[in-house]
């Protein structure tokens, strides 16, 4: 749970002032100029650089199991990866996922 | 004439967003769940999704503040989760970038993924005029955005009604692993992508949640230096 004291409509407000202005950085204040091939380069990577790192530890040591790894869980990350690498499909990775996480839960508990 | 062909392009954007339904209406139903069993109110939950319309971002947001770190490693974790799309922005300035402000400022609201993705493929292959562009984009949206904001509505209405043995805790590590593993599509990306996992591993410990931002700094320039070092080799 979100603890009470955290100042929820600040995040949500600045994050999406933060968003806003990321989106229309070129389109509304920098116009049609080439960004640079270095920016460029280091922009390709951020999905892959900050989502990996965030779940990484939810699969290692999930909260619902006290901080215990759970084969269930890992399994189930592990199924959705592959499947999302293979089909390139998100849908289809989520799915797989979930299938797996509750077919493992179901047989071992 | 041209309204009519105007008018045309905007039905053919609508039709071409249709088929990210089935992604974007899932994703919005499981923030509407995750949100509220984080505690999040209905007001709150739906500031999210109409305020920043960035599924990833407000995941990750969500996550920190349950984890309880502090409010600028929450920004500054979710917002690095955004700049992909300043890439965005670059890339449809050369067709948008003509529009009146007020268009371009609706334009940079309602520019996600999907909406990118579908116009500027289009955008490279039709030899559009800038109202055409416009309305194009516009059309793609209105399947994907409004969807949104309604599923997130519905997901948060049930949320509470879930019980825990449905094992929700670990949505949002599937949805996160089913929207990175189509992006590791290159060397460069799997080795940013490992670097991102053993460094937010190895720096849990620090305080203030700063550790994920570190490794994700780290891991998004040891990706680029690869890039640049396997292209060379090439």
């Amino acid at each position: 749970m979100i603890p009470d004291s955290a100042p929820i409509w600040l995040v949500i407000i600045v994050l999406g002032v933060g968003t806003f202005l990321i989106r229309f950085s070129f389109l509304g204040l920098v116009g049609d100029r080439q960004l640079p091939e270095w920016l460029l380069r280091h922009l390709r990577y951020t999905s892959v650089a900050v989502l990996p790192g965030l779940v990484a530890p939810l699969v290692i040591w999930p909260q619902a199991t006290g901080g215990q790894i759970d084969p269930a869980r890992m399994a189930a990350a592990a199924v959705t990866l592959v499947v999302g690498y293979l089909t390139k499909n998100v849908l289809a990775a989520i799915v797989a996922g979930g299938v797996t996480l509750y077919a493992m839960l179901f047989l071992i508990g | 004439m041209t309204a009519t062909t105007t008018k045309s392009i905007f039905w053919k954007g609508v039709r071409d967003g249709a088929p990210f339904l089935l992604v974007v209406g899932p994703f919005g139903l499981l923030f509407g769940v995750i949100a509220t069993e984080a505690g999040l109110n209905l007001s709150e939950t739906m500031g999210f999704s109409v305020l920043v319309i960035a599924g990833a971002a407000q995941f990750t947001a969500v996550q920190l503040m349950v984890d309880e770190a502090p409010t600028l490693i929450v920004l500054a974790t979710s917002l690095a989760v955004n700049l992909r799309m300043a890439m965005y922005s670059a890339s449809i300035t050369p067709h948008l970038g003509a529009a009146p402000l007020w268009k371009r400022a609706l334009v940079s609201y309602f520019l996600v993924d999907q909406s990118y993705a579908v116009s500027v493929a289009k955008y490279e292959k039709e030899n559009w005029s800038l109202q055409q562009k416009l309305a194009y984009f516009f059309g793609v949206i209105i399947p994907i955005c409004p969807m949104w904001y309604v599923l997130t509505l519905v997901g948060a209405m049930v949320g509470e009604t879930i019980p825990d043995t449905w094992a929700l805790d670990f949505a949002i590590p599937i949805t996160f692993l089913a929207l990175v593993a189509p992006a590791l599509r290159t060397l460069p990306h799997v080795i940013a992508a490992f670097v991102s996992i053993v460094l937010a591993l190895l720096l849990a410990g620090l305080p203030y949640n700063s550790g994920l931002l570190i490794a994700a700094v780290v891991a998004m320039m040891i990706g680029a230096q690869s890039e640049l070092m396997i292209g060379r080799r090439k």
